[in-house]
């Protein structure tokens, strides 16, 4: 098969370190090559040399596309040539049109005035071809993010695309949209376009690349083809050692029930007479960790979040129940105090001050306990911080570094360090792992079993069903604002959970 | 896992806590500039710079802007703006001048009712901006409007005054002589003194506490560096003052105000909390912090510092005129900006603040003495807040 793409030896060098060391990638036409690797390996800087992002020059190697070699100064350079990249941080504008979005920068036009209807008539053909469903003229904000990546594709596809690059385009999508993305990726390959897949999910890689390339600490570690394709061989590859198992054993030590919610009850934040929430009964005993699992859109965060001080939703009505008495979680500042703490799944939008160092950060939730009277113990904050920097194993150049430039799976553990600070006695976990590395998340679970075994209690919600069997004791299974199941972890398998999600979505309509 | 590298993290933790420094070098960088620029204007005007009865001016004329840069230091910080400072200060005078002179009510429970109307007026403009989430730059936009209107009204467009002598101390006082010895000023001199000994001692103190905990500070040279510079240029200073008429009051209330906000916003948790609300404000409110209430207390803060730089705005003029404190917010909003602040919030100092209110003070002063026409003056301060602010950002994007 012909080669598209070769990059050779390139390295990349930062003030300070070296981000990528001869690395080498070579693109067949035709063929999705996965490009997998630890948050840090050099992935994404890889993409943004072949991109034009890091202007030819700012790194040594070279890059040979169709056969040619390439100095490409910008992304329109790269663009011209038929590399589209679509970005983990989608970039659309969330108030104009699909059409708008798509056509942005690139609109047909004559003399400066926009023809809308020949825009509105190619976006209509665009979105067919990804599948989607949409008026043309419906505003991004409208639309979910598995729809919106659709739209990013399409805007790809717009400019004449012989090789797509995606970096973790699945990332936030929940399984559905997910395989309707992968299976999209098939149908471009059969018309002979190009992919590199950048992916955490090793299960998609699995199922759709021709080969993978494994990146380690800025290195190539190894280009495997399709039949050398194994979970294991990938995870060992790109951590470098064996990982006998993915979740660390824990001998669970269960106790009374600790936590309860009874006829839970939540309306929609904007459209108060739309249900999103819809009578929920649900317990968690000491020492439990307890997975929510479901379908994104469910309603898992939203039910998470109203539990916790009324932090999402609108008309809110049920009981919480904390040790068997009745507890007023009216407020954030009420549920904090009853023993509560929400570790969100947006980090970077609820979770970070990013401007601010991990110290500030690590403190934010318990200041009474770096304080008297208000005023602040300096070294009682110091020793805090340096204290849950060590016990989560984050890795930074000192406490006073910015969390803003901290890579996903260390942010995670300055959020999780900041709600431990605040001794919870209940920690609700929004997908505690999206978006980190293998590494980090071993190191994620470890930090639950820790807390569970000091007889705290964890109600974790994720989309990575492999992760809630092999890290809950007991899982519900939630959908359409409602529990659809439960099951103790030892019982379940993902078989069962999706069954339970179809028997619900059947019931439903 | 990783317990090993875990371990060598921890020996490192008390070796790292210098980088705390570079978050101090933009000020040494301010008041670096700062110096630069009175050196330039003592060249420039030949030695009238740093007369004493000028510097005594220098001060009577950039004390209400410092004090209301300390208000809105807080507020930019939050993550907002309070544009209405100019009005809201003339409206107060205008008010402390009717109730005084027309009224003739007691100067103190008339200064009291002011800073009262000062808050109430921060918290009905506050209230919209925290509760209702109105954009501040609209809200007193639109306060702004109001005050100065009703500045207007309350004085029918005339100016009132004179106010009582007692009243007028609060700008034009200086702090008694318990000494009276000809042409100086030995108690202003001891306070001087007093103050400097003071903040060694604190500096010493919190050095010998840093050390105790096992953290390592700056270099011991630096820190005795830097503590002596200190110390000789507040020494310097009161020693001018002290030869002319002493310390003015205003300096002494000015100096209270600064000590306190840089103690609220670097050492307590109502200040760091602001902080927190500014570089984030959904993680803050996920954190347990009420940020509305939070909003809502900067801007009464503001409102009742307006209404104090009002106060002696008015009691300087020993006058209150409608056209009291106009274009004062920006002023006082270029001061914190040249202090440091960003305006999407979270980040700014209180001593950025006060410096960048004296920068802009002494260019004012000094380009008045080399006989600069104010419409040039306006040019090149509009020039200096330009390129401060894009020094910072050049700076932010080179680290």
């Amino acid at each position: 098969m012909e080669t598209i793409l070769e990059m050779r030896n390139i390295t990349k060098t930062f003030p300070g370190v070296k981000a990528l060391n001869n690395v080498n990638l070579d693109v067949r036409k035709g063929e999705i090559h996965a490009l997998v690797g630890e948050n840090g390996a050099g992935k994404s800087t890889l993409m943004k040399v072949l991109s034009g992002v890091y202007p030819h020059g700012s790194y040594e190697g070279e890059i040979f596309y169709n056969g040619q070699e390439q100095h490409f100064r910008d992304i329109g350079d790269s663009e011209k040539q038929g590399i589209i990249i679509i970005h983990q941080e989608l970039a659309l504008v969330p108030l104009l049109s699909i059409a708008e979005n798509i056509f942005l920068g690139n609109e047909p036009a004559k003399f400066g005035v926009i023809d809308w209807h020949v825009a509105e008539n190619r976006t209509r053909e665009l979105l067919a071809k990804v599948g989607l469903k949409e008026d043309p003229l419906t505003l991004i904000t409208n639309l979910g993010v598995g729809k919106q990546q659709l739209v990013e594709i399409a805007k790809a596809l717009s400019k004449e695309v012989e090789l797509l690059i995606l970096d973790e385009p699945t990332a936030s999508l929940n399984e559905k949209d997910s395989d309707a993305l992968l299976a999209l990726l098939l149908e471009f390959k059969a018309h002979g376009i190009s992919s590199i897949l950048i992916s955490h999910k090793l299960n998609e890689v699995g199922k759709v690349a021709d080969r993978i390339t494994v990146l380690r600490d800025g290195a190539t570690i190894e280009t495997l083809d399709k039949d050398e394709i194994s979970e294991d061989r990938i995870v060992t590859s790109m951590v470098g050692r064996q990982l006998a198992d993915r979740f660390p054993q824990r001998e669970p030590n269960i106790g009374e029930v600790v936590f309860e919610v009874k006829d839970w009850v939540v309306h929609h934040h904007i459209h108060s007479d739309r249900t999103v929430i819809n009578g929920i009964n649900l317990n968690v005993r000491q020492g439990e960790v307890v997975g929510i699992a479901g379908l994104m859109g469910a309603g898992r965060t939203e039910f998470a979040m109203s539990v916790f001080g009324k932090a999402y939703g609108r008309k809110i009505s049920g009981e919480v129940f904390i040790k068997g008495q009745k507890a007023d979680v009216s407020t954030i500042g009420k549920a904090i105090d009853n023993g509560i703490a929400y570790v969100t799944e947006d980090r970077k939008t609820f979770g970070l001050n990013l401007i601010d160092h991990i110290k500030h950060n690590a403190t934010i939730v318990n200041l009474g306990g770096v304080s008297h009277n208000g005023v602040l113990d300096d070294m009682a904050e110091l020793k805090v911080a340096n204290e849950y920097r060590r016990k989560t194993n984050i890795r930074s150049s000192s406490i006073y570094q910015k969390t803003g430039n901290l890579s996903g799976g260390n942010q995670q553990k300055v959020v999780l360090s900041k709600w431990l600070f605040a001794n919870p006695d209940l920690l609700i976990l929004d997908e505690p792992t999206r978006g980190i590395d293998v590494g980090a998340k071993y190191e994620i679970y470890t930090i639950i079993n820790q807390l569970v075994s000091e007889g705290k209690s964890v109600l974790m919600i994720s989309s990575e069903m492999p992760e809630l069997l092999g890290v809950c004791d007991r899982i519900y299974v939630m959908n359409q604002g409602r529990l659809v199941g439960e099951m103790p972890a030892s019982e379940a398998s993902q078989e069962k959970i999706m069954r339970a999600i179809i028997r619900a979505e059947g019931k439903a309509s | 896992m990783t317990i090993e590298t875990a371990a060598t993290q921890g020996k490192k933790d008390f070796k790292t806590d210098g980088s705390a420094l570079k978050g101090n070098y933009r000020e040494y960088g301010l008041v670096l500039a700062l110096i630069l620029i009175m050196l330039f204007f003592q060249f420039t005007t030949n030695g009238v710079l740093f007369r004493p009865v000028n510097l005594t001016n220098l001060v009577l004329q950039n004390s209400y802007i410092i004090i209301m840069a300390l208000g809105m230091l807080l507020v930019i910080v939050a993550g907002h703006i309070d544009l209405s400072v100019g009005s809201v200060s003339g409206f107060i005078g205008g008010l402390a001048a009717v109730m005084m002179v027309r009224w003739q009510i007691h100067y103190i429970p008339a200064t009291i009712l002011c800073l009262v109307m000062g808050g109430a007026i921060g918290a009905a403009q506050g209230y919209w901006v925290a509760y209702h989430k109105i954009p501040s730059f609209i809200v007193t936009l639109a306060g702004m409007l109001v005050f100065r209107g009703l500045a207007l009204w309350l004085l029918g467009g005339q100016s009132v005054g004179p106010f009582p002598p007692q009243f007028q101390l609060l700008s034009s006082g200086f702090i008694p002589d318990f000494f009276a010895y000809p042409g100086f000023n030995i108690t202003s001199m001891l306070v001087g003194i007093i103050l400097v000994a003071l903040m060694i001692y604190f500096s010493v103190r919190g050095r010998a506490k840093r050390e105790k905990h096992g953290y390592e500070g700056e270099p011991f040279a630096l820190f005795v560096a830097k503590n002596l510079i200190i110390a000789g240029i507040v020494l310097f200073l009161t020693y001018l003052l002290s030869s002319y008429k002493g310390l003015p009051n205003v300096l002494i209330v000015m100096s209270i105000l600064i000590a306190l906000f840089v103690f609220v916003t670097k050492r307590m948790t109502v200040g760091r909390r602001i902080y927190a609300m500014g570089g984030n404000e959904k993680a803050a409110k996920l954190s347990g912090i009420k940020t509305e209430r939070l909003t809502f207390l900067t801007f009464v803060n503001m409102g009742v510092l307006a209404a104090l730089a009002g106060l002696i705005f008015a009691a300087r003029l020993n006058t209150a005129t409608p056209k009291a404190g106009l274009g004062f917010e920006l002023d006082v909003i270029a001061a914190v900006f040249i202090g440091g602040a960003s305006a999407m919030g979270g980040v700014g100092q209180v001593m950025g603040a006060v410096i960048g209110a004296f920068i802009m003070g002494v260019m004012n002063n000094g380009m008045s003495i080399m006989g600069v026409n104010i419409d040039w003056q306006q040019v090149i301060k509009g020039l200096v807040l330009l390129a401060a602010v894009i020094f910072d950002v050049y700076n932010k994007n080179k680290a």
